[in-house]
């Protein structure tokens, strides 16, 4: 069965949300603390919503070094999969294993509603359930959520596809550059996105578009080569 | 009375100033109170023993002015766990599980730094339910603002919005539900009441009793600073131009410390680690170890030499009265205090050793080897002086109920009703609810804009409904309709969303006690609120009164906010406030006498507050609720909405309009001659009498939902049928016929409290 580390700070607040749509998918979902270094053999390693060390200075800045950090650093270099969702991307972001950075909503304000994205980048560890183009409603939640990156880093994300979800429909909550949701590595296996999926994972709570990324990642062969097109 | 005390002795702390009647009177004791203190302690209290005494003989902490009468209210039922009298009423759930949940007001300090006073109410309801053993699920909000045409109140609304919504959001609680209303009485009094409702194991119930000679108090959490000193007698004293110089006694959240401490407490209270917990709230360390040691018929000794501050040369007297927030008071075995001790440093959380339990019956506080208190504990709990005041009605209130309109409608029929849905009272509040994360925990399965919101339990079956309400206009109009019509509405709320209404919690904002006109509102809406608790079985479990809430230009509207919890047995029978299929037919329960006294028609056209408000008929209104509960199960409903404040159109306009994530709102046609044949169309569309829901029903389903209605003794009017969406609303009345264009109303409706809070930023410079 495939092992799903979930990472927690202090200051995680999403943790367990993640940990149910792992399991519910059909993955081995445990708790990775913070002051731990051993990721535990997990083949994907999540960080999940919240307020990690309660993001004073700047949203997942201290995160990024945290004892636990150093070993999902090691993890990504390796090939290995990880999944950042909203404060989870800020620290992708902050740790450079992903590009740009996420900075206060456009609004000034919090923002927390259901969104319209697109489903872009389909050969992703946590994306295959999903056809390219694939347009669903999820919640974002965050303050910080407004991606911004440089002309080239943009060109260049564009350029390779490297756009995982991006917001629709005029539905942009934060202002981010490009309409952008989430981004990934080159390689796809690393990916950070601001909405929340593992809220939508069940019919009774709203819906269960987002379940797919979990299903997606329950399936994922590791060790694949997870990039076929450039 | 206290009968024979032991002699006690203490001293008075270097640099202390001499206990003079000046000095009596700024801690807001009576010459009666200080009397009785004297005489209590055989000698005079030294200046820390004088802030004691304050802190627990204030209005928040004693509720000298109202115990007699919240002893009246109905708390028991085989549904309760726990009544008043803890951090949080407790009641059984299916399953061995329970649920926790508390409502308590934070207006005074919002009224002065509203973003941290909003911000420390959260906080401070999250700990007592969390100190109950239940983990947070939800929380709830019930607000009160002057009007936003002023600046202030402005300024106001959205720093409170946004230190609710910091603190929850970062908690990750979700924000379920609540509500939010403007009237010129909340001007510079605004009211901020927050809940909580928490889940846990029956057999985790936490108590707040120290109990065991020789046991450790522990300290948890933060450290303790100078903010909020004397925070419970600000409460405890009217708002004026002076308030503005309290700004420091405001405490400062950090919610981040507070998950902390959440998770560090479930830990202690689920591993069994301790006797028992506290949150460190109003009057911090006093009344939660005065208090403590009260419930558990023992004696506390503290050194406040040992608690961690934030900096240094702090007195007992600074040391006993901050309300630095995220602090926890836990009672243990001595034994245990390492395992405890390494849970916290887990959750990097100090607890520190800081006293005994002791056998005395004392609370003794040293300091630096100084005995600074030492006061007999039960009396210095249970003896604060009780007053009954005078309660009369005003003649003022007495001849408002009788007066009729004496301008004309600013509006014509049509018009008023766009006029309702733009009062920001009634309009959408996405703007506010935005701001709150309210899907986290992945449990939510009706969000904030409908009726009730509703949550799951883990994967249990059945799903909880809870909801916040006050219609504060009919409480002042008459404050006994007014408390039944409020419990009314908040049980039809939960009911509607096919939910059982199980319990309450009430927040009782009231103006200055001792002004009888203020009494009698408080002391009838408090029996209109027992008479509708016991008629529909919901027993109040607790909650929270706050008095003096008055400014300058007077006291607020008596606002007694319900919140109630309700218990839906599945989970996917839940029923949603909108419409929600084309053909789908119109069903309106309940009759109309076309109620406009109290109502938001005059209030908003015609300027005008008073009339005879409608009356709750309890049996009428218990039997809806069953009703409610029985369509539901039976999955006989699309949606159910409540009829309130603006009367059936607004009601029936909102069903249409949709949730706040509709693509569009539906049209629909509505028949209303047999259902108000002799009315005029002003009262047909806008009175709002109790007791009265709009259903939309699939056609087949209709045989049933009249098998129903005979079986509860309803009267159901098939009144309409839902159309395609970008429709109009189009309501037929015996002389008339109204139409709107569902999409108009809509962005009415949605951009009522936005465009009114653009101006906002400009109002942070100027405020």
């Amino acid at each position: 069965m495939l092992r799903v580390a979930v990472v927690r700070f202090p200051g995680s607040n999403c943790d367990w949300d993640a940990y149910h749509a792992v399991a519910n998918a059909g993955a081995e979902a445990r708790f990775v603390w913070h002051r731990d270094t051993d990721l535990q053999q997990a083949d994907v390693v999540i960080l999940p919503g919240g307020f990690s060390y309660g993001d004073y200075l700047r949203s997942g800045a201290i995160a990024r070094f945290s004892p636990v950090m150093q070993a999902v650093q090691r993890h990504a270099a390796e090939g290995g999969a990880v999944l950042g969702i909203c404060n989870g991307f800020q620290i992708l972001c902050e740790a450079r294993l992903l590009p740009g950075a996420l900075v206060r909503n456009d609004r000034l304000t919090f923002v927390s509603r259901p969104v319209w994205v697109r489903v872009e980048r389909t050969d992703t560890f946590c994306t295959t359930a999903y056809a390219r183009g694939t347009e669903i409603r999820i919640p974002v939640a965050h303050g910080d959520g407004c991606y911004v990156a440089d002309d080239d880093t943009l060109r260049m994300l564009e350029a390779e596809g490297r756009v995982v979800l991006r917001y629709i429909r005029g539905e942009n909550p934060n202002g981010s550059v490009a309409d952008i949701a989430g981004v990934s590595n080159a390689a796809g296996t690393v990916v950070g996105f601001m909405p929340h999926p593992e809220r939508y994972a069940d019919p009774l709570t709203g819906s269960d578009v987002g379940a797919g990324f979990f299903q997606s990642i329950a399936e994922w062969l590791p060790g694949r080569a997870t990039r076929s097109t450039p | 009375m206290t009968t024979a005390v032991p002699v006690t002795h203490a001293a008075s702390f270097p640099g202390e100033r001499p206990v003079t009647m000046e000095v009596v009177r700024e801690h807001n004791l009576t010459a009666f109170e200080w009397d009785r203190i004297v005489a209590m302690l055989g000698r005079k209290p030294t200046l820390t023993e004088l802030g004691v005494f304050s802190a627990l003989w204030s209005e928040h902490c004693s509720y000298k002015h109202s115990k007699p009468v919240l002893k009246r209210f109905p708390t028991t039922g085989p549904q309760v766990i726990q009544g008043p009298g803890e951090n949080a009423g407790v009641l059984r759930l299916p399953n061995g599980w329970a649920v926790a949940f508390k409502i308590e007001s934070h207006n005074h300090p919002s009224a002065v730094e509203p973003y941290q006073g909003a911000a420390t109410g959260v906080g401070g309801i999250l700990r007592d339910v969390f100190t109950m053993g239940a983990r947070p699920v939800a929380v709830l909000n019930s607000l009160r603002f002057g009007p936003l045409t002023e600046p202030r109140n402005r300024y106001l609304f959205a720093g409170v919005v946004r230190g609710v919504g910091d603190y929850g959001n970062c908690i990750g609680v979700p924000t379920l539900g609540g509500e939010v209303g403007f009237a010129p009485g909340y001007s510079g009094n605004p009211l901020v009441n927050a809940m909580c409702v928490g889940i846990l194991r029956e057999a985790d119930l936490a108590t707040a009793r120290a109990h065991g000679v020789g046991n450790v108090l522990l300290n948890v959490g933060a450290k303790t600073g100078r903010d909020g000193i004397h925070g419970a007698s600000f409460a405890s004293e009217e708002l004026s131009e002076k308030s503005e110089a309290r700004r420091p006694q405001v405490q400062v959240g950090d919610p981040f410390t507070e998950k902390l401490l959440l998770e560090a407490s479930l830990e202690l209270i689920t591993s069994k680690l301790i006797v028992a917990i506290q949150d460190m709230g109003a009057a911090g360390l006093t009344s939660s170890s005065a208090e403590m040691a009260a419930r558990g018929g023992v004696g506390v000794e503290l050194d406040t030499g040992l608690v961690p501050t934030r900096e240094p040369g702090m007195t007992p007297y600074e040391i006993l009265l901050s309300e630095s927030q995220e602090r926890m008071l836990v009672v243990a075995e001595p034994h245990q205090v390492a395992a405890i001790q390494a849970v916290c440093r887990k959750w990097e959380l100090e607890a520190t050793d800081i006293g005994r339990v002791t056998d005395d019956g004392l609370f003794r506080v040293k300091h630096d080897g100084l005995t600074v208190v030492e006061i007999p504990g039960q009396p210095l709990v249970d003896d604060c002086p009780i007053y009954t005041p005078e309660a009369r009605e005003a003649p003022a209130a007495a001849a408002r109920r009788k007066a009729k309109p004496t301008q004309p409608p600013r509006a014509g029929v049509d018009e008023a009703l766009e006029a309702l849905l733009d009062t920001p009272s009634i309009a959408s509040k996405r703007w506010v609810y935005e701001q709150y994360d309210s899907t986290v925990q992945a449990s939510t399965m009706l969000g904030p804009g409908g009726d009730a919101g509703v949550f799951r339990v883990g994967t249990e079956p059945f799903a909880l409904a809870v909801s916040v309400d006050c219609n504060n206009r009919l409480v002042a109009l008459d404050p006994y309709e007014g408390g039944k019509a409020t419990v009314a509405e908040a049980a039809r709320n939960v009911a509607c969303t096919g939910a059982e209404p199980l319990g309450v919690t009430d927040c009782l904002n009231f103006g200055n006690p001792e002004k009888p006109e203020v009494f009698f509102q408080f002391i009838e809406a408090c029996r209109g609120i027992s008479d509708a608790c016991r008629a529909f079985g919901t027993p109040v479990t607790g909650g929270n009164v706050s008095f003096y809430n008055e400014s300058p230009t007077g006291a607020v509207d008596p606002t007694p906010t319900i919140g109630m919890v309700g218990l839906l047995r599945r989970a996917e029978d839940r029923v949603p406030s909108h419409f929600r299929a084309i053909g789908d037919r119109i069903v309106i329960v309940g009759g109309s006498e076309g109620a406009l006294g109290g109502s938001a028609y005059w209030a908003e056209l015609c300027d005008f507050f008073g009339g005879a408000g409608p009356t709750v008929d309890l049996d009428h209104e218990a039997r809806l609720q069953q009703f409610l509960v029985a369509v539901a199960a039976a999955r006989l409903v699309r949606s159910a909405h409540d009829c309130s404040e603006g009367g059936l159109a607004v009601a029936l306009a909102e069903a249409a309009i949709g949730g706040p994530y509709a693509d569009r709102g539906f049209g629909a046609i509505v028949d209303l001659r047999s259902y108000a044949p002799a009315l005029h169309a002003v009262q047909a569309l806008y009175g709002e009498d109790h007791g009265r829901v709009v259903l939309s029903v699939a056609p087949a389903a209709l045989p049933g939902l009249r098998a129903l209605l005979t079986r509860h003794g309803l009267q159901g009017y098939l009144a309409g049928e839902v159309q395609e969406p970008g429709g109009d609303l189009q309501i037929v009345l015996p002389d008339s016929v109204h139409r709107w264009p569902i999409d108009r109303l809509r962005s009415v409706y949605d951009d009522a409290i936005p465009r009114r809070m653009r101006e906002v930023v400009s109002d942070r410079a100027e405020a």
